[in-house]
């Protein structure tokens, strides 16, 4: 799985709710959640050191 | 084996005699994605994904392929090598796979002495003949089960059928992960084989596959095919008929992990005018549009969303800007914007809970 640009992303009222991402050459929008793989993916990479996360605009 | 035999077979081994298949679309009808990838992971038949490591040079086509010569089924899921890998190094490994829900498993009583034996039966046709590894991956406790199967003419449906035993040791969770990988294995480095697993073992990668001499031509030799369907795995020792189900049972199935905003028959993409289930956005104050898609199928999880414009080549909402993913469980997910040049707008989309 090649991810890339990752930045976690807030809903309406402010909380942080996913993480947008190029996977695979697509931009998607990912869930929170553990058992999602691609959260779980991303996460992995993250504790790896191989991936960092950009905080929400 | 007759058919009142098969019968009385089913009946003495009290395996059910309906909704018996614990893979979901078996016979491959469904490919809601597309029919026709050079990528890896999900790519075209739904529920099943293409995985390799640490290859060179190997490029290939995942297709759902017409199916005109093996009577009752009318697709299959090929795999075309288009460039060939030059040598299958030590750490290289190429498969196929089902993830099995392992809430779906429980009745297979594992972990307990009540445990039962499963049976995988499928139709397999390749450019190449020889022996292939498959196996059964157990994700909670990381354990292995191995087989194998021959293929004997090139270029002819041939129906395997393979028993794994019980295992009264390691235990499926029953929650929404990953109870199972069914797979078949299509090449093998000496890392990966090597350790006949034919009673459940803890994974230690040499007994991914087993100890016998497995053919990679598939994947070492340009143009070479390999396609699978009718795939089946049931409760027990005995492979029965192929359990048909209707198209719309299946699609049902599968949108447990995959739904689309688009008609079935059309690929997503971005700008193509179709408007489908898409999702609809209104004015929220005046200053944004915003919209709640729930789905058709409530998700294993929450799932990953792509968007796509109905009417231009990007992601953004017709006519307005992107959108912001508000809200998003397994019944469904909002998306809002605040650039916006009318009052409401259409957005396509994806949403992937995949194992």
């Amino acid at each position: 799985m090649d991810i890339s640009s990752t930045q976690y992303y807030n809903d309406l009222d402010g909380n942080q709710v996913g993480i947008k991402a190029t996977i695979d050459g697509t931009e998607m929008f990912v869930p929170i959640d553990p058992a999602n793989r691609h959260y779980a993916e991303i996460m992995r990479q993250v504790d790896a050191g191989t991936l960092t996360i950009a905080d929400a605009d | 084996m007759s058919k009142a035999a098969e019968l009385a077979a089913l009946i003495g081994s009290q395996t059910a005699l309906s909704n018996r298949n614990l893979i979901i679309n078996g016979a491959m009808q469904l490919a809601q994605r597309g029919t026709s990838s050079t990528g890896a992971s999900y790519k075209t038949v739904d529920r099943f994904f293409y995985s390799s490591s640490n290859l060179d040079n190997h490029a290939f086509t995942q297709t759902q392929q017409a199916v005109t010569d093996l009577a009752g089924f009318t697709n299959s899921w090929r795999i075309t090598t288009t460039t060939a890998e030059s040598a299958i190094a030590a750490d290289e490994l190429v498969y196929v796979a089902q993830k099995i829900e392992a809430q779906n498993l429980q009745q297979l009583a594992y972990g307990t002495s009540s445990a039962k034996r499963v049976t995988l039966s499928f139709y397999v046709k390749s450019s190449v003949t020889g022996t292939f590894s498959t196996n059964l991956y157990q994700a909670d406790d990381a354990r292995v089960v191995n087989s194998e199967y021959t293929i004997s003419s090139a270029n002819t449906w041939e129906r395997k059928e393979i028993t794994y035993v019980a295992d009264q040791t390691g235990v499926i969770d029953n929650n929404n992960g990953t109870g199972f990988y069914v797979t078949w294995n299509l090449a093998l480095g000496s890392s990966w084989k090597g350790n006949a697993a034919t009673a459940w073992e803890a994974y230690n990668t040499d007994n991914w596959a087993g100890a016998g001499t497995y053919t990679d031509a598939v994947i070492t030799t340009v143009n070479s095919t390999w396609e699978i369907t009718g795939v089946q795995l049931e409760v027990g020792d005995v492979a029965t008929p192929f359990e048909h189900r209707s198209f719309g049972d299946e699609l049902r199935r599968c949108q447990r992990y995959y739904e689309k905003s688009f008609p079935q028959g059309v690929t997503p993409a971005q700008n193509n005018g179709v408007k489908g289930h898409s999702l609809y956005a209104g004015s929220n104050d005046g200053g944004s549009i915003f919209g709640f898609k729930p789905y058709r199928v409530e998700k294993r999880a929450s799932a990953t969303v792509v968007g796509y414009n109905p009417s231009a080549a990007n992601a953004n909402f017709t006519n307005s800007g992107s959108p912001v993913y508000n809200y998003n469980d397994a019944t469904g997910f909002s998306a809002y914007t605040t650039n916006t040049s009318g009052s409401r707008a259409l957005l396509n989309w994806t949403a992937d809970a995949e194992l």
